[in-house]
């Protein structure tokens, strides 16, 4: 068979294939201890996985193990693809890296590819018939963990994302029909999108006449971000509410002016206290101080003592 | 689909439906209209919580009944603009700049009437 290196006579031995893969098996099977733990000495010499202790490497390998051999044996890679997604998602937070991932599973690979070429080391053409049914399940096996580890990352990270959108865009009610909109950080279209959307539904569900926009925290605003918070304002307005908008700072201010955005619908106000005093006033409250802070927490200290 | 019409005290209040044709909104234009003037109401309500879409034709057609109304001597409101609604009316640039809106029926009412008192106490 080395003599002749085109395409060599296995097209036809299809049934011979699949009755050298039970037999890999069946071996891969019986010498399971002995190998598993030759790919654990080989794992630990390449410091991989170092972040995880005897105990679990021991649990993980055995299963990745199995779920391998099973794979070699059915030819079909949906559960090793849903146990692959399970490994990583709980590697993942523990550090494990890609590169780490597609280094073990070609180890396994190799282990076993090794083992292989003892057991049909007399018999050469045997031996690479053998590979020729071990090699492409092997590596659709090494391609479908790294893909799986991939995607789950790639998972965690969107959810992470999703995640801090939210988290940077609290809508808050701090009165009867009045809501803040405290604005953190860097606003691009998207996020301006999301924000709009959010307030809007926040309007209808908290029943707000009124919303305070502060940008104290937005650094820079450009002409694209501008016309979002205008037409943000416009939304609100056609769902009966009133935006109030602080904390525009000089360099922001300019640039609105600059920029050439329609401000004539844009209700300022300088900073948020000033922002909520308008919203209140807008809303028909009236602050007032009933008396002294320090006669009241007297007085409070007094029904204290009486009770 | 005929809009129900409901009048209450000085106001008119009409309720679209989902799915309205553009001869229904015509139909309401006109008979809002008349109304008005029959019962010689103050305030007209035009809820459109129902709707998840307006196209720029219902747009065109609410801002139509809202100014032949005040023409009409009575205030309208639109009530009830849904979240959606509102962000695709402000992207397309139909934002209804010089109509009162208002987050519901109970609202539309409160701001009606509230300006209904002021016209009074200026005499009107």
């Amino acid at each position: 068979m080395s003599a002749n290196p085109s395409p060599p006579s296995h097209e036809p031995s299809r049934a011979n294939q699949a009755a050298l893969l039970s037999e890999l098996v069946a071996h891969l099977r019986e010498r399971r201890d002995e190998l598993r733990e030759e790919w654990v000495r080989r794992i630990t010499e390449s410091n991989l996985l170092t972040n995880m202790s005897p105990e679990e490497i021991r649990a993980e390998t055995t299963s990745i193990y199995d779920n391998y051999v099973e794979v070699l044996e059915t030819g079909s890679v949906e559960a090793l693809q849903s146990y692959a997604r399970n490994l990583s998602e709980r590697i993942i937070p523990r550090g494990v890296e890609t590169p780490e991932v597609v280094n073990i599973v070609l180890l396994l690979r190799d282990v076993l590819a090794r083992s292989l070429l003892r057991k049909y080391r007399d018999d050469v053409a045997k031996f690479e018939e053998v590979l020729d049914a071990y090699e492409p399940a092997a590596n659709r096996i090494a391609n479908t963990v790294a893909t799986s580890f991939v995607e789950e990352r790639e998972r965690t990270i969107r959810q992470q994302q999703e995640a801090i959108r939210e988290l940077s865009t609290p809508v808050l009610q701090v009165r009867e029909r009045l809501l803040i909109l405290p604005i953190i950080g860097v606003i691009d279209t998207q996020r301006a999108r999301q924000l709009t959307e959010q307030l809007l539904r926040s309007i209808r569900d908290n029943r707000a006449r009124v919303v305070v926009i502060d940008i104290t925290g937005v650094p820079s605003v450009d002409s694209k971000v501008a016309n979002h918070l205008a037409q943000t304002v416009e939304a609100s307005r056609l769902m009966g509410a009133t935006v109030v908008v602080t904390g525009l700072s000089a360099e922001v201010a300019q640039t609105l002016v600059m920029v050439g955005v329609d401000l004539g619908k844009i209700n300022a106000v300088g900073d948020l206290q000033s922002g909520i005093e308008e919203a209140e006033r807008l809303l028909g409250y009236r602050v007032v101080r009933v008396r002294d802070p320090r006669s009241s927490r007297k007085a409070l200290e007094d029904s204290w003592e009486d009770t | 689909m005929r809009t129900p019409i409901l009048k209450q005290g000085d106001f008119l209040i009409a309720s679209l439906q989902p799915a309205l044709s553009d001869e229904d909104l015509e139909w309401l234009r006109d008979t809002l209209a008349q109304q008005v003037g029959r019962f010689r109401s103050r305030g007209v309500i035009v809820d459109v919580t129902l709707l998840e879409v307006l196209d720029s034709f219902a747009i065109r057609t609410l801002r139509a009944i809202a100014q032949t109304c005040e023409l009409r001597g009575a205030e309208t409101v639109i009530v009830g603009i849904q979240p959606e609604v509102a962000f695709s009316m402000v992207r397309l640039g139909l934002t209804l700049p010089d109509i009162a809106t208002a987050l519901d029926v109970e609202e539309g009412l409160a701001l009606l009437q509230r300006r209904l008192r002021r016209r009074r106490q200026r005499g009107g």
